[in-house]
């Protein structure tokens, strides 16, 4: 009786609205490589961390008060006199620090499975909006909680923009709206970092995921599961019954429904990461003073820089590249410039092979060592400059930058392994 | 694909180790502090320090995002007996702890208007404030004649020194043992390390909350995560 | 689920016990976003209990308290009003003070704990003016009542116990605030009689 009402309602929808067909064409009948591994819980993860940044960062402007004079008081308001304002608090910023943690996570299983390769250079660039947006976001987010270190740290990324030639100043000046960072500089982001970047944020995601729908999944032997259609013999397809946008176009082998294949280990995926977010987040939320950083206890002080100014931990790889330039304009440049590497990477690679697998071991080393300088570079970020800190973030920097130039190099004519047509159980 | 992993992570593990001591380094010449050792289930280590604090804090420093009926039933004080004992000041009991200090001619007085306190064990952490308030000495050359070793130089004169007494210091910058105080050392410790305790309560009020929530929420993930993991076996069989 | 080629009993207990589980976790997990909007402790704190000094309050005359952003009124009933009060108890809706606008310890004839004050809620029930106190001249609304209080928004009009009379678009008598007295000449509103 209910399942008719339902199946009624739905056919009532259908005909208005192709709901049970998107549900199909991007879920029940989506086909997924079966051979998912761990990187590729990250995706999902990264959807888990934006609705909870969406969420909280809502209840939040609830009782935040966007004003020099009211911002930092109405934190500690949320943290004491609104109920559970201080769990709401901490999973924002819990989440903002999880949220990049996630999305490096990401990329890198992109670089190792060449997910950036043709045909998916757009999903790629998506992507890379995305983690751009983030940036700006998390970077806005920042200044809101009207602390010292908030306050300086925005002051020492809004300088950046002076290097640009002949504007540079009143180009400060406008970001400011005023001559120093002010109540008119939070303002203005506040409403970008709770409404247009947000906004912006979930079309990039749409975008990203449609893209991938597009062209399909890749996974961790790189290799196509959609094949000419009539090129398989009935007997190997897969078992399962796909949309017939895929299965009417290729022949599908070595695949699984996304539902409710990968959404029972998205969810098992999700409840391993709550338990490592939440460990975090009810113990140690200030997370060792990176995910919280002590000065931003004190209120914002234009006349008082924090001994020590850092940025937050995910910006201390750009942030490193930047300092160890020793020209302001150079240094922006080469900063903006590590990003730009990243959004350029599909064109930078030229091979064919996607996989690490089954590519050079000259490739798994530049990968290899790409990963340590990355890392190497964002702690770097967080400690003050010494002269030895600045060496290492030299030699480290241009580990950074090789990656890809060298990538460019050996690319071309790599000495790759042979690539199975199929993938193995 | 699980050497990838290893190398990577050993890579990574190795650069951050090489880079540890630079950290520990590079931030400059800090003083050791030493461990405050404080309880925060301890109510009555608070009570004391809360006490500690109206008596002798409270004039020059404010705890302005801290209610005091709040302050009264997270550290068991009955409303009554919080009123007579603990409330000096006139406010209502919903009310901020405050005082009435002129923050202008306080800037001028101690140089710098006395800070707020509620956030002060989260800026600077309660081994801090205990090691702070027990590294006065004699220096004549500042107004108050006395200087910290915690903090250089600063403009507030050293409250507690009825009870502590006070220290000189050595060429090498070492304190000699306090003297003419109303307490011994041991109980002179006690005191700061009641009112560390409270401050680091005030900073963060609801901390105890927060862990004994932590753990019921740990220990539905986990059997969340046990229940999801056979649930995805189960559905995987289909397809190994 | 069509495209599940098994769907044994093991399986659908675990998605089952799955589903319920993290259907638990989703509202537990709701918890804090549904208690943020309750009244907060500035709320609670600027909403405590307000005392009103009543001694200087001459008879006939009203003051206005603020309780909970709320306008109290308090009034010193002469004797005089108060014998009138059961006069014009055919014209009202609710005499006898049966619907629960008042605490217990209002529910009488002068819907206050002296017969003296009255404490009510400038509030008309209808949608939420604030009827005015006629002292003297509410013969104009109501034949043969002296005092009483009139809401300008639409007409609805309350005898001094702050009882409603009839035909009027008011359904419910004023409400009577939990109220205390801590001495003769100190009302407390907020804090029920018996309550401290």
């Amino acid at each position: 009786m209910l399942m008719k009402l339902f199946t009624d309602f739905m056919g009532w929808i259908d005909k208005r609205l192709p709901v049970t067909d998107a549900w199909n064409k991007h879920l029940a009948q989506y086909p997924a490589p079966k051979n998912f591994n761990f990187w590729y819980f990250f995706g999902s993860l990264a959807m888990l961390v934006l609705v909870n940044q969406i969420l909280t960062g809502i209840w939040l402007t609830m009782n935040y008060e966007p004003s020099g004079d009211g911002a930092f008081a109405s934190i500690e308001y949320i943290m004491r006199d609104v109920d559970f304002g201080w769990l709401l608090r901490y999973m924002h910023s819990t989440g903002a620090s999880a949220f990049f943690v996630v999305v490096y996570m990401h990329m890198m299983r992109g670089l190792m499975y060449g997910s950036y390769q043709k045909p998916r250079e757009l999903l790629w660039i998506f992507g890379m909006l995305i983690f751009l947006v983030l940036m700006a976001e998390a970077f806005m987010g920042y200044l809101l909680p009207w602390g010292n270190m908030s306050y300086w740290g925005a002051q020492v990324i809004i300088s950046l923009f002076g290097a640009v030639p002949i504007i540079g100043d009143d180009l400060t000046l406008w970001i400011r709206g005023d001559y120093v960072i002010s109540g008119a500089t939070l303002n203005r982001f506040f409403a970008l970092h709770v409404i247009a970047m947000p906004l912006v944020l979930v079309i990039l995601v749409f975008l990203h995921i449609l893209a991938l729908h597009e062209v399909g999944s890749n996974n961790p032997e790189g290799i196509d599961i959609k094949k000419p259609k009539g090129s398989v013999k009935p007997e190997e397809l897969s078992k399962f019954t796909f949309h017939k946008q895929y299965s009417e176009k290729y022949d599908i082998v070595d695949a699984v429904p996304f539902h409710p294949y990968y959404s029972v280990k998205d969810i098992m995926g999700v409840a391993g990461f709550l338990f490592l977010f939440c460990w975090v987040m009810f113990f140690a939320p200030e997370g060792g003073g990176y995910f919280m950083e002590a000065p931003n206890f004190t209120p914002a002080n234009g006349l008082k820089t924090p001994e020590h100014i850092a940025p937050v931990w995910y910006f201390g790889p750009f942030y490193t590249i930047l300092r160890v330039v020793p020209d302001k304009l150079l240094g922006a440049v080469a900063m903006f410039g590590a990003i730009v590497m990243l959004f350029a990477l599909p064109w930078f690679d030229r091979g064919t092979v996607k996989s690490v697998r089954y590519r050079s071991k000259l490739h798994l080393v530049n990968l290899i060592q790409f990963a340590i300088c990355f890392v190497v570079l964002g702690a770097l970020g967080t400690m003050p400059a010494t002269p030895t800190a600045n060496l290492i973030g030299v030699i480290a920097s241009f580990g950074y930058f090789g990656f890809f130039i060298a990538l460019w190099f050996y690319s071309k004519n790599e000495n790759t392994k042979p690539v199975p047509e199929r993938i193995a159980d | 694909m699980k050497k990838l992993i290893i190398a990577a992570t050993f890579g990574i593990f190795v650069g951050l180790v090489a880079l540890t001591p630079l950290s520990a380094t590079a931030s400059g010449p800090s003083i050791a502090l030493d461990n405050a050792n404080n309880d925060l289930s301890d109510k009555e280590s608070l009570k004391k320090g809360f006490k500690t604090y109206i008596n002798y804090c409270l004039g020059c420093h404010q705890l302005q995002y801290q209610r005091y009926n709040r302050t009264f039933t997270d550290l068991g004080i009955e409303e009554a007996d919080g009123i007579a004992n603990y409330m000096y000041t006139g406010d209502k009991v919903g009310g901020h702890i405050l005082n009435s200090m002129p923050k202008k001619e306080a800037a001028s007085w101690f140089g710098s208007a006395p800070p707020d306190l509620t956030l002060e064990a989260r800026l600077r952490s309660p081994d801090w404030i205990y090691t702070y308030l027990r590294s006065f000495h004699i220096d004549e050359s500042r107004p108050f004649g006395v200087n910290n070793t915690v903090f250089k130089d600063v403009g507030m004169p050293h409250v507690l020194q009825d009870l502590q007494g006070v220290s000189t210091i050595d060429e090498h910058g070492k304190l000699s043992p306090a003297m003419g105080g109303t307490l011994t050392a041991e109980e002179y410790d006690v005191v700061v390390r009641d009112l560390t305790n409270f401050l680091e309560y005030v900073g963060e009020p609801n901390k105890l909350e927060r862990k004994a929530l932590g753990y019921w929420v740990l220990a539905f993930l986990f059997f969340f995560f046990i229940l999801s993991y056979f649930l995805k076996k189960e559905y995987w069989k289909d397809v190994h | 689920m069509s495209n599940v080629p098994v769907n044994n009993g093991r399986r659908r207990f675990l998605t089952a016990a799955t589903a319920v589980v993290g259907g638990a976790g989703v509202v537990g997990a709701a918890v804090p976003f549904i208690a943020s909007w309750n009244p907060s402790a500035r709320a609670k704190a600027a909403g405590a209990p307000v005392e009103v000094n009543v001694g200087k309050i001459q008879p006939g005359q009203l003051i206005r308290a603020e309780w909970r952003g709320k306008p109290v009124y308090v009034v010193r009933r002469t004797e005089k009003t108060v014998s009138e009060l059961a006069k014009h108890d055919d014209q009202l809706r609710d005499p006898d003070s049966e619907k629960a606008q008042q605490p217990e310890y209002a529910t009488n004839a002068y819907r206050s704990i002296k017969p003296e004050f009255l404490v009510a809620l400038g509030v008309c029930t209808h949608l939420g003016c604030a009827p005015t106190h006629h002292g003297g001249d509410f013969e104009q609304f109501v034949e043969g009542v002296p005092n009483g209080f009139f809401c300008p928004c639409h007409g609805s009009k309350f005898d001094m116990a702050g009882r409603v009379f009839q035909g009027v678009p008011a359904p419910l008598n004023l409400v009577v605030p939990e109220h205390s007295f801590i001495s003769d000449d100190t009302l407390l509103i907020g804090v029920g009689q018996g309550d401290v």
